[in-house]
């Protein structure tokens, strides 16, 4: 299956909420398995669940909420926060979504996304209240996410706003590129930087 | 040209810079432990590799292990499967491990510096955000992604887009009872939780200056809890004086050569800043947080923000936040009962904060409600503070010395504090559930937190020094 992404039409879930640190993305306690797989079902297992009890999920969360659903999670400023636990990428692609959209992602939760070809768009404040309105107004709501012309759209009203990503980065994530390839494939050169670096 | 001292370092390390994209950045010292590792190990394996530069890599167990009866086999299985992949990963690949029972085990924050892994214009790396920690020798030092740990096992390099550069400068003298955590806390509380998101945090000025080694680590270590990729002080003779005769510091002659190196490690007169931002050490007072990220702290006199004073659209989070923590908008946080003690974590668990923590409570008992942990850094830490009688203390206030290990800072291990229940802490997030399911964290210094587990609730240091 090729890891490639370019364009994502999808309804989404929206978090509406600020500061959401990879603690709450996936708890500590479950960071203990020794393969990359089968997080998602502990997504947000806090928020979730009633005392880690599958039969009493927390209704009003909206992971809960069968309204929403979709490829795209939208959330409030700074997602991603805290933590560098690469868990908290691998259970957000675990869990089926392709896209996070947000108005500020924490740095190195960013990097994890991007290694895992699950792509972080940045939008401006007043574009993520829009799709937030637009989704709570109709959970049908469909956002169309374009890597290629680097733009998203909410496909309803066509309201649309470019984003920023970097030009290597990109190139990666349409073509289904690991960094760990490119880095494997300059090993020459850095055994001779090697052989100069102090 | 004049550089800062972020840059003088980057640049040496940069094997390759893509047009248009990031830099293959170089990194001297990798440390790895149990919990990010076993995936990075297996692509690896995968891929038919060997890792590249063992003797590069340095691990540790620490952030799932007991603190209690270590030479016991681990009672949780997954945790303990864990460990067992570690012993048998570094095995294979010749990788050297300070594991459970090795006089150097400890957190691996811990243990870089105080080994004398971790020196000044190295690039370093750790699957673990607290790695800004070893910014405080004058290196560039952050956390990265399993993805990445399988990247710097299989070609030493990662792929990095350089970060803007800011520097705090922090003059003048502190207050009595005021230490480097509250400098920390006080910066996040002001620039907030990702006020530096995207850069690199250069400390400098004279209160950072006058800090000892131990503490310079303690505000480096909180970089992350800003969003910085990473923080770092310049060495100097203080750091120099630290790391010589360090087991894995550079010995004779090479020490001459390095410590050559070194001190052209600072920045440059007029060395370019994206961002600065000046702070005056006697407007720090004892800090504390009393609300779901470090951001949120306030002086321990002061009140927690009240409705009004907040945008409408910052409403809903805050009191959510609140709402966990069982608090009210506009209260004062000083009287605030505590369950909970825990001095530890990468943060503060050194021999100066176990130090500062004893001076304090020679003498005194604990609140009788209160239950206190102690859980130290390293084995080193630990033998340190019974020879130097610290734990005889400890006992006679009714508090529990733990062995090494992350313990409650993340709650992976079963040291949990339980739901509803309060804890002062000088570990370095209070996320919801970091401590345990709905445990409520507050962030204090050493001294806060010695306070309160002789009174019992959240207080003001300077009123109680003589
Ligand atoms: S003590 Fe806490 S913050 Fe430090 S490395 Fe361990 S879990 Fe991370």
């Amino acid at each position: 299956m090729s890891k490639a992404i370019n364009i994502i039409n999808s309804t989404t879930v929206p978090l509406d909420r600020e500061n959401v640190d990879t603690d709450q993305i996936i708890p500590a306690r479950f960071l203990k398995a020794t393969s990359r797989d089968g997080f998602g079902k502990n997504l947000f297992r806090d928020w979730r669940y009633h005392d880690d009890d599958e039969s009493q999920p927390k209704e009003d969360f909206v992971l809960n909420d069968k309204r929403y659903s979709g490829k795209i999670l939208v959330a409030a400023k700074n997602f991603g926060c805290g933590s560098s636990r690469e868990h908290a990428a691998w259970a957000i692609k675990d869990y089926g979504f392709d896209v996070v959209v947000s108005s500020f992602f924490a740095d190195i939760f960013k990097n994890n996304a991007l290694n895992n070809f699950l792509l972080p768009v940045v939008v401006t404040e007043p574009f993520l209240e829009k799709i937030f309105q637009a989704v709570k107004k109709d959970p049908q709501t469909v956002l169309e996410v374009n890597l290629e012309k680097q733009q998203i759209m909410i496909r309803e009203t066509g309201e649309a706003e470019g984003f920023e990503i970097n030009h290597y980065k990109k190139t990666c994530l349409l073509n289904g590129y690991d960094d760990i390839d490119y880095l494997i494939s300059m090993k020459d050169e850095i055994e001779k930087f090697e052989s100069t670096h102090i | 040209m004049s550089k800062s001292l972020f840059e003088k370092i980057w640049d040496t390390h940069v094997v390759k810079q893509i047009e248009d994209g990031p830099a293959v950045l170089y990194i001297d010292k990798h440390f790895i432990h149990e919990v990010t590792s076993p995936q990075a190990f297996r692509g690896l394996e995968n891929r038919g590799m060997k890792v590249f530069r063992p003797e590069k890599i340095v691990a540790t167990a620490d952030h799932n292990v007991p603190t209690m009866n270590q030479h016991l086999p681990i009672k949780e299985e997954l945790s303990r499967l864990q460990v067992e992949a570690l012993i048998k990963n570094c095995a294979q690949q010749g990788i050297e491990l300070y594991g459970l029972g090795h006089q150097y085990q400890g957190i691996v924050h811990v243990i870089g510096p105080e080994l004398g892994f971790t020196q000044p214009g190295m690039t370093i790396v750790c699957g673990d955000s607290h790695t800004s920690t070893h910014g405080a020798f004058g290196s560039i030092a952050f956390g990265i992604g399993t993805s990445e740990v399988e990247m710097v096992m299989a070609t030493q390099c990662l792929m990095q887009s350089k970060p803007k550069l800011m520097r705090i400068n922090i003059e003048g003298e502190l207050n009595r009872g005021v230490v480097s955590k509250d400098i920390i806390l006080y910066i996040i509380a002001r620039i907030s939780a990702s006020g530096a998101t995207g850069y690199a945090v250069e400390y400098a000025g004279s209160a950072i200056r006058a800090l000892s080694m131990e503490a310079r680590m303690t505000i480096c270590n909180m970089s992350i809890e800003m969003g910085a990729r990473c923080g770092m002080i310049a060495p100097d003779e203080t750091t120099f004086n630290y790391m010589k005769g360090r087991v894995y510091a550079p010995k004779d002659e090479a020490w001459e050569r390095s410590l050559a190196y070194w001190k052209t490690l600072f920045s440059d007169e007029d060395a370019v800043f994206d961002k600065e931002i000046n702070i005056q050490a006697a407007d720090i007072e004892p800090m504390i947080t009393y609300g779901t990220n470090p951001g949120m702290g306030v002086g321990v006199n002061g009140t927690l923000p009240a409705e009004n004073e907040l945008e409408e659209k910052e409403k809903p989070s805050y009191l959510k936040s609140l709402s966990y923590m069982g608090l009210q908008p506009g209260a004062k946080i000083k009287g605030q009962k505590v369950d909970y003690v825990f001095i530890g974590s990468c943060t503060n668990s050194r021999i100066e904060d176990l130090r500062m923590v004893a001076s304090f409570v020679n003498g005194k008992q604990k609140a009788d409600d209160v239950e206190v942990w102690i859980v130290p850094g390293s084995r080193q830490v630990e033998k340190q503070a019974r020879e130097e009688g610290i734990d005889k203390i400890f006992e006679a206030a009714g508090f529990i010395l733990r062995q090494p290990g992350c313990s409650a800072c993340l709650g992976m291990n079963e040291d949990k504090i339980p739901a509803g229940k309060y804890c002062i802490s000088t570990s370095n997030r209070n996320f919801e559930g970091r401590q345990g399911p709905n445990a409520r964290t507050f962030l204090a210094s050493p001294l806060t937190a010695a306070l309160a587990a002789i009174t019992g609730e959240v207080g003001d240091i300077r009123e109680h020094l003589s």
